[in-house]
């Protein structure tokens, strides 16, 4: 037993003699799924994030798993990859009904996910990245480098990648550390191979491999669950699709019977108008002029007029610098250029206290680390931003305090027992409210919302958007930056898309379809011709 | 569609407890008695009962107010700082060079005294020596991005060496005529100087923590200094205040210190910095900040110094105390962890069954 790692991870299966990734004998290839989810759901505090999800993978093909952020894809990878349990549901994988209790079990299932952000070991080697965890050992039960570094060899191999197993890690690229990372995927015997957006970091060059690499691993035999946001690979790479919508399966299929459009429609859906109840506010005059507007690293070149009763809307894809952008003109981090002019008046804003008193404020997306300090009350967090006024000669007035809290708590519709209880007790939906109340409580001429709904329940989420109309009603201008088209669509009045970095465009709210949005900020050819 | 629907739909009917009586929330849920009597501060107080009943019990010298009174100075100077210190192990921060601080500030008092200085140039040079050492540390932690606790380990060793290179083996022992009164007077009956002045300073400090915008904002810094940040708060310019606070402090020790010795050695006031913090960790105050009270600080000076009184009373030998401050550490910064957990424990019970 001296590859005792690899009869480990394969507990059922047909005993492999060497790591190589030799197809398996496949039978009727594409005829039975490999793997198949059936009425899976999976509900969080608050949230339903997936609903009677059904899913099925064939060896020797590529299923892509398309839905906006938010429509439950990564709860799926966490489901399937051991690390939630479903409510309901079963999965079966090669006919067997199969549990997966742990990160353990689905890797002896065969199932591997190459993350986002996989975790590698900058001063450790190639071979041992790729057998961290299961490293081959001797009779000794000390690692045994020659037949780590032999078997990584032959792992690299399969995957084309010209890479020397004893390197150590720091000296490769980020094309060449994600070979490593599938590298480690496939080292133990996963026949699911699970790829989250791998395409994310790469540049062109690095993704025209990683196509490659995909190509082999369907030659391998393997099912392959390709999640992306970019059309163009989806057509490229996969056979079959699956759309998710709201935690729910609203199309799948072969890829050779649908086109973009259609798998857009079938993102976005098309119950925009009714859930939003957005006002029509007659659009004042300009409060806010953005002139070029850029950072050293995150944006560049950011220019729009913001109007008094305005929402401005701002889509584009995660990490497309929206809120890197948002933060810079709220003054957390510094801009390299541009200039701000607030109501006529110009305005440096160095930090966030600047930003308050030109009367931009700005809820951050990250509610417990950025938003709320969890364990103070909710009186003590609305009035966070607005000591000045609770307090006198530098002495806190708590009964001024507790009574500004509450005319927002009640306008906000807050729900919570009492003042004195710590916001890390409320519910998300309630955290951002009284992260909103914060705001409010100074008076502000322009908010900034950054994904105000993420993460809320439906409930919650009608009562914010009812409110950015309220507030765009009484004069104030909103900046509302979101991921979910629904929301952007059903609530802005102009939209302004942002794609790595860049404006890719402003539309107007009668000229905005959920098409032009997705294809300005996937950059997706068809639509930036139109 | 289901949806887990815990939102204020206009629709659904208003929960019991939060819109009883017309939508509003009430300022306070009804505090509990069993709430007050597991307040940190009680448990100290306690504690301080039992110490004092043994020392009366150990010693018949004990009860005397005289010998009370000469007690208190076994706590007052490093309670002085460690009003300033549990400001700023609340925002987040600490300052473990409080003690050569002293040293310094010592020292260089011995030798504007030697040079002729009058009692309120040595003031003015103690408090002033501590705030530039203070605003060395807030600068090295605040703009320059360094970890506190590895800028005062730093810092430690770097004043009190400039107090030894300064002074090298020599004693200054010659002060002017009035320099005693800070550490030798009294006040009125056997309330001494310093005595007095800590309780002052602690009500003070007490307002400033507890009811001043300044302590919110500290409050709110050591709980989550990003959102802190977030809300406009300039997080630097409180941490750089504390730190500069913290070394006025040290200096305000020093003068009382030097005072009541009458004399200077640069080892003046050694492992002075881990007794201050023990003092504000047993008060109460969180190590990774965020909460904690200056009467819990206050309880825990008197509980510290009842202790040592009493070890000195029963002859109890130097380097036993050092073992007992020394579990005394830990024991400190254990027992609230473990308080916390229980409570957490009892709260989520509480709401399993609600």
């Amino acid at each position: 037993m001296s590859h005792s790692a690899f009869t480990l991870v394969r507990p059922d299966a047909r005993p492999t003699t060497s790591p190589t990734l030799a197809p398996e004998p496949s039978t009727e290839p594409g005829k039975r799924p490999l793997l198949t989810m059936t009425g899976i759901s999976k509900s969080f505090p608050g949230v339903r994030a997936l609903n009677g999800v059904t899913l099925d993978l064939y060896s020797g093909e590529v299923t892509a798993l398309i839905g906006e952020n938010g429509a439950g894809k990564s709860t799926l990878v966490k489901i399937l990859t051991g690390i939630y349990q479903p409510d309901e549901g079963e999965i079966v994988i090669e006919g067997r009904p199969t549990l997966l209790p742990g990160a353990q079990a689905a890797t002896e299932a065969g199932i591997a996910a190459i993350h986002q952000e996989t975790v590698l070991f900058d001063e450790l080697t190639v071979a041992e990245n790729i057998y961290i965890g299961h490293q081959p050992r001797t009779r000794l039960g000390l690692i045994d480098w020659a037949i780590m570094n032999r078997n990584a060899a032959r792992v690299l191999d399969e995957l084309e990648a010209r890479i020397d197993p004893t390197m150590r890690l720091k000296d490769l690229g980020i094309a060449q550390r994600h070979l490593v990372a599938i590298g480690r995927a496939l080292s133990v015997h996963s026949r699911i191979v699970i790829m989250d957006e791998p395409t994310a970091a790469l540049s062109h060059k690095e993704v025209e491999e990683l196509y490659h690499v995909v190509e082999r691993l369907k030659a391998g035999d393997r099912a392959i669950l390709f999640i992306s946001h970019k059309f163009e690979e989806v057509f490229r790479l996969a056979d079959r699709y699956t759309v998710f919508r709201d935690g729910s399966v609203v199309g799948a299929g072969e890829m050779a019977d649908v086109k973009s459009a259609d798998l857009v429609r079938m993102m976005v859906g098309r119950s925009v108008d009714q859930v939003f109840p957005k006002t029509d506010v007659a659009i004042g005059p300009t409060v806010m002029q953005v002139r070029g507007f850029s950072h050293p690293t995150e944006f560049a070149d950011i220019s729009f007029d913001l109007h008094r009763g305005e929402i401005l809307g701002i889509y584009g894809l995660v990490g497309a610098g929206r809120s890197e952008f948002a933060q810079a003109l709220f003054g957390i981090t510094r801009p390299s250029a541009g200039t701000v002019t607030i109501e006529g008046k110009p305005v440096t804003i160095r930090r966030p206290s600047d930003a308050i008193g030109a009367g931009l404020v700005y809820v951050p997306e990250e509610r417990g680390r950025h938003g709320a300090v969890l364990p103070m009350s909710i009186a003590a967090n609305i009035g966070m931003a607005s000591l000045g006024r609770t307090s006198k000669a530098g002495f806190l007035d708590l009964a001024r305090e507790c009574q500004l809290a509450r005319t927002y708590a009640e306008r906000l519709e807050l729900r919570a027992s009492a003042l004195n209880q710590p916001v890390g007790t409320l519910s998300g939906g309630n955290q951002q409210k009284v992260v909103i109340g914060k705001w409010l409580a100074t008076e502000p001429r322009i908010i900034v919302l950054d994904e105000p709904t993420k993460g809320i329940d439906i409930g919650s989420k009608a009562a914010v958007h009812a409110f950015m109309s309220e507030l765009a009603g009484a004069g104030l201008s909103v900046v509302m930056i979101s991921s979910e088209l629904p929301e952007v669509l059903g609530m802005a009045d102009r939209i302004l898309v942002m794609r790595e970095g860049r404006m890719a465009g402003i539309l107007a709210r009668t000229n905005a379809t959920p098409e032009k949005l997705v294809n300005l900020a996937t950059g997706n050819e068809t639509g930036a011709a139109a | 569609m289901t949806v887990l629907d815990t939102g204020p739909l206009p629709a659904e009917p208003a929960p019991r407890s939060a819109r009883a009586s017309g939508g509003s929330i009430p300022d306070r849920l009804e505090g509990r008695a069993s709430r007050i009597f597991l307040r940190w501060e009680v448990l100290l107080l306690v504690l301080a009962a039992i110490v004092f009943a043994i020392n009366s019990f150990a010693s018949p010298y004990f009860l005397d107010p005289w010998n009370l009174s000469d007690a208190t100075y076994n706590f007052t100077e490093k309670a002085m700082i460690g009003l300033a210190m549990a400001l700023l192990i609340v925002s987040g921060e600490i300052d473990l060079s409080v003690a050569s601080i002293i040293a310094l500030a010592s020292v260089a008092m011995g030798a504007a005294a030697a040079a002729g200085a009058s009692v309120w140039m040595l003031v003015l040079i103690g408090l002033g020596v501590g705030l530039v050492a203070g605003a060395f540390n807030g600068f090295l932690v605040t703009m320059v991005g360094l970890p506190s606790i590895v800028v005062t380990i730093g810092t430690m060793s770097l004043f009190r060496g400039i107090a030894f290179i300064v002074l090298g083996d020599q004693v200054y022992n010659s002060y002017p005529a009035g320099f005693e009164w800070f550490g030798q007077g009294y006040v009125v009956w056997a309330f001494t100087v310093e005595l007095v002045m800590f309780l002052v300073l602690a009500v003070i400090f007490g307002l400033v923590l507890q009811k001043s915008t300044f302590g919110r904002r500290v409050y709110a810094i050591g709980n989550n200094p990003m959102a802190a940040r977030f809300s406009g708060i300039r997080v630097e310019r409180i941490k750089f205040i504390l730190f500069l606070l913290t070394g006025v402090m040290s200096g305000l020790a020093s003068i009382c210190l030097t005072s009541r010795l009458g004399s200077t050695r640069p080892s003046i006031a050694t492992g002075w910095e881990l007794e201050v913090v023990t003092m504000v960790v047993l008060g109460g105050v969180a190590i990774n900040g965020g909460s904690g009270t200056i009467l819990g600080v206050v309880i825990a000076a008197f509980v510290m110094g009842l202790v040592t009184f009493g070890f000195g009373l029963l002859n109890v030998p130097g380097i036993v105390m050092s073992i007992f401050i020394g579990l005394l550490l830990i024991a400190v910064i254990a027992l609230p962890i473990l308080f916390r957990r229980v409570m957490a424990a009892r709260r989520s019970t509480r709401r399993v069954a609600a």
